[in-house]
């Protein structure tokens, strides 16, 4: 069954910024995204913050989700405003991993729309994501008919 | 002992074990399957009938000897308790000293060294954004870095461990240090803790630097290498613990780590290298989850199966050689961020399991090691917890003291046989450098890593706070996370930068093409032209991006 009534599917980008390599959460969180009906965009640990945002304009996602285990949540704002200034300010943002509670106040003020810690139920996740991606959608499509127009 | 030597050795065991099993199964009712996270069926009860002593000799024997179940030692922790040995690194070099220091002043006769994540990517800190500088490990890229990191540390005298990747820049550095202070490479001792290439390609991509061949040859050179010039030190950790963590079962983890240690072995023997030289200086590391019985069972079992492969499969004779010396980390991942303060009992627990085991060294993990790098005050609780359950707890009285048990040693045995298997399977691939490449291993751990996770998700395997218990959560309210001082970071990357631009340009060109020359001669050992362009002021992030271009990159095979 799909979580999302989408058509197509849902397009979701699965990565990871900056230095570290711990892929154990991205890779089980891909899985549960396509076991959900979603289309995965999967990449290896270590993308640069221009290398995400060509890549979420190329395959044209609707959410990025960045799995941080170290620190590496510490640049996401800069990747919310890179994406803003690539003209992709609408996709949606999530992170899922560790982020101690006094760093969390800056990512979700910087975009972030919400940041899953370990033990998050896969189906808020998903939930979250289908969400996520349907408001997005949203916004596109209005841009189409913009430029149809 | 066969049968009916057992019933004849226990009069009255069937009537008593048939009266018994009838009360069980009246009083319980519906039994439910219980199977351990290596999925093996566990029952509710062992007696002598799935073990008893009869093969004790063969399969058991006494500490110190052959085939070393109960231990690698004659004395074990009655004579020398484990090494504790606490992973640290934040900051710059001056932090990372500051910290050590207060460490050695506690008595510590080992210290270890985690480099910066940038470290492990293969680039220096000019090349970095420095938020992220410095915020998992200390920034060391040069010899004057280290020699910062380890003033009035004496050099000789205690044990490094050094999270340290193909090409082992860091003990380059350390090699240079010792040389400006005139102390002999022959008297540094210590371990290159992951130098096991095979399991950063497969489990742990952080680690993962220079292409599958390149990483092979400089680790063969490395060992050469240390071999010859620093004989104290451990050039070969074998890590199980990076697949642990990735999402192994305790008997995969096992039989991968053996398989890529009898890789390593067998890369040794074709280089031409006496085995003996070799083995003695190999060591492992593993990870501890909570699974009690099962991780005593993965050690003991995981001893003897080395033992024996060293010794007929690899043709080893000096009984230095069939050790399994192992290290022991207590397992993050079984940590909770929810109810974080309930992880000094899961650690304790784990460490307890590694203690039974006979490990020679032990990490215990802060409780809050699921949520930040640990404070001094958690750091501090967990070495409290060692010296608690070897000086309270009384631990270390007695060697193997689960040996015997008709549990643990039918559970020891079942484990084996499954690594056995297993390790079979990895033979019939090619060995595990090529079933590690062709991706074979990446898609077992996977699919581990996502069984276990959907047995927590349904409740199967409970934890604490997650997945029940939940009513005791409260919003954890923690220290502000310690980061290290942006200015002072700022500060060392400068000076970084200018000295680059001041040191002995002559020097470091000609310790490049050194380099060069030697990637492309495998008859040079590479790793002595790392130390000698260490010695003239080379970079870490000079060394590894040289050999990536030379040997090729090291881009992880990632299998969803």
């Amino acid at each position: 069954m799909s979580a999302s009534k989408l058509n197509p599917p849902p397009r979701v980008l699965v990565t990871k910024i900056g230095l570290d390599g711990h892929d154990r959460g991205s890779r089980i969180v891909a899985a549960y995204l396509r076991d959900a009906g979603m289309e995965v965009i999967y990449t290896p640990p270590w993308q640069s913050i221009p290398a995400v945002v060509k890549l979420a304009m190329e395959e044209d996602v609707d959410v990025i989700g960045i799995s941080s285990l170290a620190t590496d949540h510490l640049i996401v704002p800069k990747l919310a405003d890179a994406l803003r200034a690539g003209g992709l300010g609408h996709v949606g943002l999530l992170v899922g991993g560790i982020v101690p509670d006094d760093e969390r106040p800056a990512l979700l003020q910087s975009g972030v729309s919400a940041i899953f810690g370990p033990g998050s139920p896969r189906d808020e996740i998903i939930a979250h994501v289908a969400a996520l991606a349907t408001k997005v959608r949203e916004i596109k499509n209005a841009e189409y008919r913009e430029i149809a127009r | 002992m066969s049968k009916e030597a057992v019933q004849l050795s226990l009069p009255g065991f069937e009537q008593a074990h048939g009266g018994w099993r009838a009360d069980y199964s009246r009083q319980i009712g519906t039994d439910r399957v219980v199977r351990n996270r290596s999925n093996i069926e566990i029952k509710p009860l062992y007696t002598p009938r799935d073990w008893n002593d009869d093969a004790f000799l063969e399969s058991l024997g006494f500490p110190g000897q052959y085939p070393y179940t109960r231990g690698i030692y004659p004395t074990m922790h009655r004579g020398r308790t484990w090494t504790q040995r606490q992973l640290i690194g934040l900051g710059t070099p001056e932090d990372y000293n500051k910290r050590v220091r207060v460490i050695l002043d506690a008595g510590a006769t080992a210290i270890s060294l985690l480099p910066c994540n940038s470290g492990f990517r293969g680039i220096d800190c000019d090349e970095v954004d420095p938020l992220l500088l410095g915020t998992c490990g200390t920034v060391i890229n040069t010899t004057d870095h280290m020699d910062r990191a380890l003033e009035a540390v004496p050099l000789g005298k205690i044990s490094t461990a050094m999270n340290d990747p193909s090409p082992f820049t860091l003990l380059a550095f350390l090699l240079a240090v010792a040389k400006r202070r005139g102390i002999p490479w022959t008297s540094i001792t210590g371990t290159s803790n992951q130098s096991d290439y095979i399991s950063h390609f497969i489990a742990n991509h952080m680690f993962y630097r220079l292409s599958l061949p390149g990483a092979r040859r400089v680790l063969l050179d490395h060992i050469e290498f240390c071999r010859t010039h620093v004989p104290g030190w451990n050039p070969v950790s074998v890590v199980g613990q990076h697949m642990q963590q990735a999402g192994a079962t305790p008997v995969e983890t096992m039989a991968f780590t053996i398989s890529t240690a009898l890789q390593y072995a067998q890369d040794c023997i074709d280089r031409g290298m006496d085995i003996d030289h070799v083995l003695r200086r190999f060591t492992f590391f593993f990870d501890i989850s909570i699974s009690f019985f099962e991780e005593v069972a993965k050690f003991r079992a995981g001893r003897r199966i080395w033992a024996r492969l060293a010794r007929e499969r690899l043709g080893a004779k000096d009984p230095g050689s069939w050790r399994f010396k192992f290290h022991g980390q207590t397992s993050g991942v079984d940590l909770t961020v929810q109810q974080p303060l309930n992880n000094v009992a899961r650690v304790a627990v784990q460490a307890m399991a590694g203690i039974m085991s006979g490990l020679q060294s032990l990490h215990t993990d802060a409780y809050d090691e699921a949520i930040t790098t640990p404070t001094e005050e958690t750091a501090r609780i967990a070495v409290a917890t060692q010296n608690i359950l070897r000086e309270e707890a009384h631990l270390c009285d007695v060697i193997d003291p689960l040996g015997g048990s008709y549990y643990v040693e039918t559970l020891t045995d079942q484990m084996e046989h499954e690594m056995t298997a297993l390790i079979g399977k990895i033979d019939d691939a090619g060995g595990m450098y090529n079933a590690a490449e062709a991706g074979l291993i990446q898609a077992m751990i996977g699919q581990s890593a996502l069984a276990f996770q959907e047995k927590v998700e349904s409740g199967e395997e409970k934890v604490i706070g997650v997945n029940c218990y939940q009513a005791d959560n409260v919003a954890h309210v923690g220290e502000p996370t310690e980061r290290p001082d942006f200015e002072r970071m700022q500060q060392h990357v400068a000076r970084f930068v200018a000295y680059k631009a001041e040191r002995g340009q002559g020097d470091v060109r000609r310790a490049l093409d050194a380099l060069k020359r030697a990637a492309g001669d495998s008859r040079e050992n590479i790793y002595e032209r790392i130390v000698e362009a260490a010695e003239v002021g080379v970079t870490h992030g000079e060394i590894v991006s040289l050999l990536r271009e030379e040997l090729g990159f090291g881009h992880p095979l990632v299998v969803v």
